[in-house]
């Protein structure tokens, strides 16, 4: 309510602790905390039926410890996530949000949000009754996830859509479909996080028909995206519904990404894939191609040794065209058909800079397409170049 | 634009007595009690002032089987300006007023109705404000409850069966879910187009609007507006009543400027392109809200399409909308399926 701006001269701390009526008192202070204040959630167990939702600008909401300050919303009989936030320049931290009926905390259109040592959790493992999203940020602008740990999401754990700004860092997601998802958003850092036992690892997408698309200026480093050997077991109808078990880092249809650093091991399809959307859209505005791709530096482990094929087409297809022998990275080398004749250009062409035992496949899509046999690279020394850093993303105040 | 400047009728209110609080309206603070405004002259049975007028829309928000009862005020000499598309826009001072109640038995209204809550939403100096009042037990005062409130009803239905729901006063933050464009606090129902039809008054049967411009509360409107249908009445084509229910139960968040403007799906009345409007369209942030289905209509297929699915639904995690109900709205469900099945490719 962005009326009661009168600005305090004095910020209160005010605190709530378990007992009776902790949902009304919770939500309570929630609503009549005014900039500046700081919301303290003593250690305990807090039971919910209903969602919370917090609309006030400038305030913190501080628990004692994710494993110390639960929220459960086991019992929730109304709202569609855990925590709504609405409000510009929040902090929250320190505390945890368990079996929400939707999503856990949902973000939506905030200018500067925090989110700094939190859970997100479906304590019964993966199933595809959990809520889609642990982390669900989207239409926000400069948003910082630090130190979270998300678990069990049936979409994923930690996903940031349609927004500006971001930085993912030194979290962990493990259990979920997709452990960390930047989607259809501008400049982001996801850096020394660890994605294991997800379906799949780090997911950098774009979709058509939506008003943020074009995603771009992404650098994935530092990070372990390892051992994910989940199932996946996302509803049906949603697109990481398509993502076999066992992906370590996927990048669809987004510009401008620079991945490096990262440890990729223990991916049972492929540890690294760089992908064009390949579904049917009519969306005039939308491209649907991977462009200006850069992957240097990075470890690969073990990968492609136990391929998902029964799930989506990537797994299958890469299967299928490279006789079994799974590459660690793979690019489907689709692109707008005048490209496919005369090349790319130069500045959208993918730059590979990795060690000599790093293996690499990629479809040339007319041989492919005309049914010659062999219709692949897998010279990597093909795609070397020079690496033209991204810019770090910065937040004021982080 | 056309513009209809006032009929000469002649109303019966020969004294007015201006005895609404507009004070209260336009000051920082909610008063603790409903009756601190004076929007009514008998709280209990819900006898409003003069100035505090009776309207109604075309097809209305389905909450619950609630019925809903709604007035409009506008401060005296102050008028409401006609926006295309929008709703009107009223001066300050202004206040909606909706009171959300169950008959104790639908077969006889002489049996009485539970009061369980007035909203209100306050045109203040700079911007609209919303706040709920939950009516107490002696059914004689309502009270401002900010963080919401749980009310367990129970009524008997026009068949006679015992119906009852776990009833959720609104918390103010929830109020903000449905009625914010572009970030503010809107009104959503009195848009010109939506009270374009007849009521009965003190005065007589008039058209809302020429009873508005005759109360003075609004000096124009348009003569040709693009009107939703009542999606109850069956005489009417499907995909009017469709397309009207759809606008106001989903229009307020799924348009552009809404709080699920993020989906890309769009089902205020304005809305074309088939895509947005959920024909073949993808899910984008379902997760399970999708219940395995795999576009949000597929023409001919209502049992597919997650749209009916949600609406089908009761699990707060799956539902539309999401909030503001815990029961299914099975005549609408079986409209909407008939829709989505005779829908062409």
């Amino acid at each position: 309510m962005s009326c009661f701006f009168v600005a305090t001269a004095v910020s209160k701390e005010i605190v709530v602790s378990p007992g009776e009526n902790a949902h009304e008192r919770l939500q309570e202070a929630m609503i009549l905390m005014e900039e500046g204040d700081i919301l303290r959630i003593e250690s305990g167990y807090y039971i919910f039926e209903d969602g919370l939702s917090l609309d006030v600008d400038g305030v913190s909401i501080i628990g004692d410890g994710m494993d110390e300050t639960i929220l459960d919303f086991k019992n929730q009989m109304s709202g569609a996530q855990g925590l709504l936030v609405t409000s510009d320049m929040v902090t929250l931290k320190d505390f945890a949000i368990l079996d929400a009926k939707g999503d856990a905390l949902k973000v939506i259109g905030a200018k500067g949000i925090n989110m700094i040592n939190l859970r997100t959790e479906w304590t019964g493992g993966p199933k595809s009754t959990n809520g889609a999203y642990g982390f669900y940020p989207v239409e926000s602008e400069d948003v910082l996830i630090d130190g979270c740990v998300a678990i069990g999401a049936s979409d994923a754990g930690i996903y940031v859509g349609q927004s500006k700004n971001i930085i993912v860092r030194n979290s962990i997601a493990q259990y979920n479909v997709a452990g960390i998802e930047i989607e259809n958003s501008y400049y982001a850092d996801v850096y020394n996080n660890l994605a294991s036992h997800n379906t799949g690892g780090i997911l950098i997408f774009d979709l058509p028909d939506l008003p943020q698309q074009g995603g771009h200026h992404i650098r994935v480093f530092d990070n372990k995206s390892i051992d994910n050997d989940t199932d996946n077991f996302a509803p049906e109808g949603n697109i990481v519904g398509e993502v076999p078990r066992g992906t370590g880092i996927i990048i669809m249809a987004n510009s401008d990404v620079e991945v490096f650093n990262n440890l990729l091991s223990g991916n049972g399809t492929v540890n690294l894939s760089i992908v064009s959307y390949s579904d049917e859209t009519d969306d005039p505005n939308y491209y649907p191609h991977p462009r200006s791709i850069q992957v240097h530096n990075n470890e690969y482990g073990p990968g492609g040794f136990d391929p998902d094929v029964n799930t989506g087409d990537l797994a299958k297809t890469l299967f299928d065209i490279s006789n079994g022998n799974m590459p660690d990275i793979f690019w489907d080398g689709v692109t707008p058909l005048s490209q496919m004749i005369f090349g790319q250009p130069n500045d959208e062409k993918l730059v590979i800079s990795e060690g000599d035992e790093v293996s690499f496949l990629t479809i040339r899509p007319l041989k492919y397409m005309m049914g010659f046999s062999n219709p692949v690279r897998t010279d990597i020394e093909e795609f070397k170049g020079v690496i033209n850093p991204l810019e770090p993303i910065n937040i004021d105040g982080i | 634009m056309k513009k209809i400047h006032t009929f000469l009728l002649v109303f019966s209110l020969c004294t007015k007595i201006y005895a609404v609080n507009d004070n209260l309206i336009t000051s920082e603070a909610f008063p603790d009690k409903l009756s601190d405004f004076s929007f009514f002259k008998d709280s209990a049975a819900q006898i409003p002032h003069d100035e505090v007028m009776p309207y109604e829309l075309i097809s209305t928000l389905f909450s619950d089987y609630s019925y809903k009862q709604r007035w409009v005020y506008v401060p005296n000499g102050k008028k409401a300006k006609y926006e295309e598309d929008w709703v009107f826009n009223f001066p300050t001072g202004s206040a909606l007023i909706k009171t959300f109640y169950y008959p104790i038995d639908e077969r006889d209204p002489s049996a009485g109705k539970q009061l369980l809550e007035t909203r209100l939403l306050l045109r203040k100096e700079d911007g609209w404000e919303a706040v709920s009042y939950a009516w107490n037990k002696e059914q004689n005062e309502a009270y401002k409850k900010v963080a919401g409130k749980t009310i367990n009803v129970a009524w008997t239905d026009f068949v006679g069966q015992e119906k009852e729901v776990r009833y959720r006063v609104p918390n103010i933050n929830q109020c903000k879910e449905c009625h914010a464009a572009d970030d503010k606090i809107t009104p959503i129902g009195p848009k010109a187009r939506n009270i374009n039809k007849e009521l009965q008054f003190e005065e007589g049967n008039f058209n809302q609007l020429v009873y508005w411009m005759n109360r003075e509360i609004i000096d124009e409107y348009p003569l040709e507006l693009n009107s939703p249908v009542d999606w109850t009445d069956e005489s009417k084509d499907i995909n009017d009543r469709v397309r009207s229910y759809l606008d106001v139960n989903c229009g307020h968040c799924h348009s552009p400027t809404g709080n699920a403007n993020s989906t890309g799906l769009y089902l205020h009345l304005n809305e074309t392109r088939d895509i947005h409007l959920g024909k073949y369209k993808k899910p984008v942030a379902t997760g399970r809200g999708s219940g395995g289905l795999k576009y949000s209509i597929v023409p001919g297929k209502p049992e597919e399409s997650i749209l009916l699915h949600r609406m089908e639904s009761m699990d707060p995690g799956v539902m539309m909308p999401e909030s503001g109900r815990a029961l299914t709205h099975e005549e609408a469900v079986l409209m909407v399926r008939e829709w989505i099945l005779l829908m062409q490719n």
